[in-house]
């Protein structure tokens, strides 16, 4: 039997965890969040991203009922959240400024969720070492928050969130101070966790990579909206707008009209340049204002014309971006556009064919980009 | 030698205004009671030499505070004191708490006013604000004549010159001496504390008792101190506000020194009270030294 692929926002007859129906959250005359409605599905990763102030956090705060929507409502599990205190939620949020209680242990701090549904304490001292191996702090155990690192105090914080086993778990940057390798290790770490516990994760992040890592699917917030919800790889490669396609990741955009010609559209973008040719299954106008979006990586460079590229043009090495296993070229074509086209590092950097000032042609084939309407 | 100086003025400094009027008053409290001017014996007589030096220290002697334990009333009146200044302790700070919380709590815009009017009475004497509350309290008093306009109350209630009038007193004097510190602990203490309590499963009071409390700890520690270390030695409420029947060591001293002209006595009394002091004086210390520890 073939693994079904976990897509529950596909299926009609589920039933989401959390919906939001045409919130609004105003703050004075201050639009934070606007008329959004999302759902978002039990067992999901839900990563938000988005510049800051875009009302990332403001969504989390309604979730957890520190802040109630101006107008619309959100549903948790069918349940009008309304009238529920964050107390009577079973959700638990980690806090963007960890918000650790000053006065108490480490140890206590994770203690403090369990202490409140009455466990008995061995069970509540089997939860807390279990969390502190599982962030690495028992170490830390009788250390007052003030006296650990940064690094230190964002993992207590999510220990603390974590203990409770919540059904809904919403991490505001979760690993924001952390250093690659234990944020890797983190995020297979939540990933785990998620597997095993069937969680809910929302989680707020400024990394990329990160969402791209542990989401399910990625909504990318704009001034209180939502300008697209998808996959990773969805977001990645089918990006619904300017936006969007250049918030994730790096990518080259040029504008021009659009000439549709079938499943094709050709799009004149500068004059004296062949048409760029692309594949859409959108409906464009003729002379539409269009925009032609395309990854560094899907963009070939050589120093021989390339025989049969849909689209090619020839530049000049403006700059190279030397990152390791990568290199990006930043290639100026005649109408001064710049073109950033990347190629993996299979050679050592001395036998390196390409360099500064060169007379180059990038190409790309028609189905490499994405045509966007805005 | 800069640092030596820097360091040797504020010493200076408490030699000269604490360590030597102590060292007179210990001095005075181990001399004999006279008909002289100053009234007791003996004076120290440089113009003697070393002879002189020595029959002065001869005559001093422990008498004064063996007379105390002699008369139960000295310890009848730091007892009083010690209950009197415990119960307006606890009073101060059930009315002083809330009061600072709901300042940490106003909008931040309003919070230099709500300071500036807790502060505002010390712009007034000490002294005409405890006369005050003599015609306030009074039988004839605005508080008993607006009672009985409202007709709660038949007869005056009497209130001055007991030790109800006493505990109103100490209370309104001292109470910003509470509200200061409390205020200043609730004010630095982060909002989202109590979101994070209240997420975990606290309800709001259990969030209170949790986190607001032991985070305004030390204020209220410092609060208590700063209200029953003076509140002790009180003189000017209890002798006002209070009646014949409120027994505080403050009054006995001052009738001892006045009245008796005893000054010996006077300053036999006063040394046990500084030494009874002590003890909490080094405490509060302690509380303010593990609040900078906390903090640095
Ligand atoms: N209590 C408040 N009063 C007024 N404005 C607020 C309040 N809380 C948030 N805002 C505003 O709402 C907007 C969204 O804030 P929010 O904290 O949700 O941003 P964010 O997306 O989490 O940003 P960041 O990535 O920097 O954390 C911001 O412009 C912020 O200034
Ligand atoms: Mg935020």
């Amino acid at each position: 039997m073939s693994q079904t692929v976990f897509a529950p926002w596909n299926d009609p007859d589920e039933k989401p965890l959390i919906q939001f129906r045409n919130v609004t959250k105003r703050f004075g005359d201050f639009i934070a969040i606007d008329n959004l409605t999302q759902d978002i599905y039990a067992k999901e990763f839900f990563a938000l991203l988005g510049p800051s102030g875009c009302g990332k956090t403001t969504m989390m705060r309604m979730l957890a009922g520190f802040e109630a929507p101006t107008k619309g409502q959100i549903f948790i599990a069918g349940q009008d959240m309304a009238r529920i205190p964050p107390n009577k939620r079973a959700v638990n949020m980690m806090f963007q400024s960890y918000a650790l209680f000053p006065h108490l242990s480490v140890w206590d701090n994770i203690a403090f969720g369990l202490k409140r549904e009455g466990k008995d304490k061995d069970a509540i001292a089997a939860r807390v070492d279990e969390m502190l191996r599982l962030t690495r702090l028992s170490k830390f155990a009788k250390r007052k928050p003030h006296q650990i690192s940064g690094g230190q105090r964002q993992r207590v914080a999510l220990a603390r969130s974590l203990a409770k086993a919540p059904k809904l778990l919403l991490l505001d940057e979760p690993l924001g101070a952390l250093d690659k390798k234990l944020r890797q290790d983190t995020q297979f770490e939540l990933m785990d966790i998620q597997e095993k516990t069937g969680t809910t994760f929302v989680i707020v992040t400024h990394d990329q990579e990160e969402a791209m890592t542990v989401a399910s699917r990625v909504a990318v917030m704009d001034e209180g909206q939502i300008i697209q919800v998808a996959t990773p790889a969805q977001i990645y490669e089918a990006p619904n707008s300017v936006y969007v396609a250049d918030f994730i990741g790096d990518v080259n955009i040029i504008s021009g009209r659009a000439k549709p010609n079938g499943e094709k559209v050709a799009i004149h973008w500068a004059e004296g340049q062949p048409d760029i040719i692309g594949t859409t299954a959108t409906k464009f106008e003729a002379g539409q204002e269009i925009h032609f979006a395309i990854r560094p990586e899907k963009v070939a460079i050589s120093t021989e014309e390339p025989a049969d590229a849909a689209n090619k043009t020839k530049g000049k090495v403006l700059d190279i971006a030397y990152l390791g296993n990568i290199s990006t070229y930043h290639v100026e074509l005649p109408t001064g556009h710049v073109v950033k086209a990347q190629t993996a590092n299979t050679r050592r950097l001395s036998r390196r064919v390409i360099t500064w000032e060169d007379p180059v042609w990038v190409s790309w084939t028609d189905t490499a980009g994405v045509l966007l309407e805005r | 030698m800069r640092r030596f100086i820097l360091i040797a003025v504020p010493y200076l400094w408490l030699v000269a205004l604490f360590l030597i009027p102590f060292v007179i008053v210990l001095k005075i409290s181990l001399s004999d009671v006279a008909l002289a001017r100053p009234p007791y014996m003996p004076q120290l007589d440089f113009a003697a030499g070393w002879s002189g030096l020595v029959s002065f220290f001869a005559e001093l002697d422990f008498d004064n505070f063996w007379f105390l334990t002699t008369d139960d009333l000295y310890w009848k009146a730091y007892l009083s004191s010690l209950q009197i200044a415990l119960v307006s302790t606890v009073l101060t700070l059930i009315v002083g708490y809330p009061i600072a919380y709901a300042m940490a709590r106003a909008a931040p815009e309003w919070r230099p006013t709500l300071l500036m009017l807790v502060i505002l009475p010390f712009w007034t004497s000490f002294l005409i604000r405890v006369y005050a509350w003599m015609g306030i309290l009074a039988n004839e008093g605005l508080l008993n004549q607006f009672l009985l306009w409202l007709g709660v109350i038949n007869t005056p209630l009497t209130i001055l010159n007991t030790n109800t009038a006493v505990y109103i007193g100490i209370v309104y004097t001292y109470l910003p001496f509470m509200i200061l510190p409390i205020y200043s602990a609730l004010e630095r203490m982060d909002d989202s504390l109590l979101e994070a309590a209240e997420d975990l499963g606290c309800s709001r009071l259990s969030a209170f008792w949790l986190v607001t409390i032991p985070l305004s700890k030390n204020g209220i520690i410092a609060g208590c101190f700063l209200v029953f270390i003076p509140v002790i030695g009180e003189f000017v409420i209890p002798s006002l506000l209070g009646g014949s029947g409120t027994l505080m060591i403050g009054k006995v001293l001052w009738e001892e020194f006045f009245s008796n002209r005893d000054w010996p006595v006077a300053s036999a009394v006063a040394v046990i009270l500084l030494l009874i002091l002590v003890i909490p004086i080094i405490l509060f210390q302690r509380n303010e030294q593990k609040q900078r520890e906390a903090e640095g």
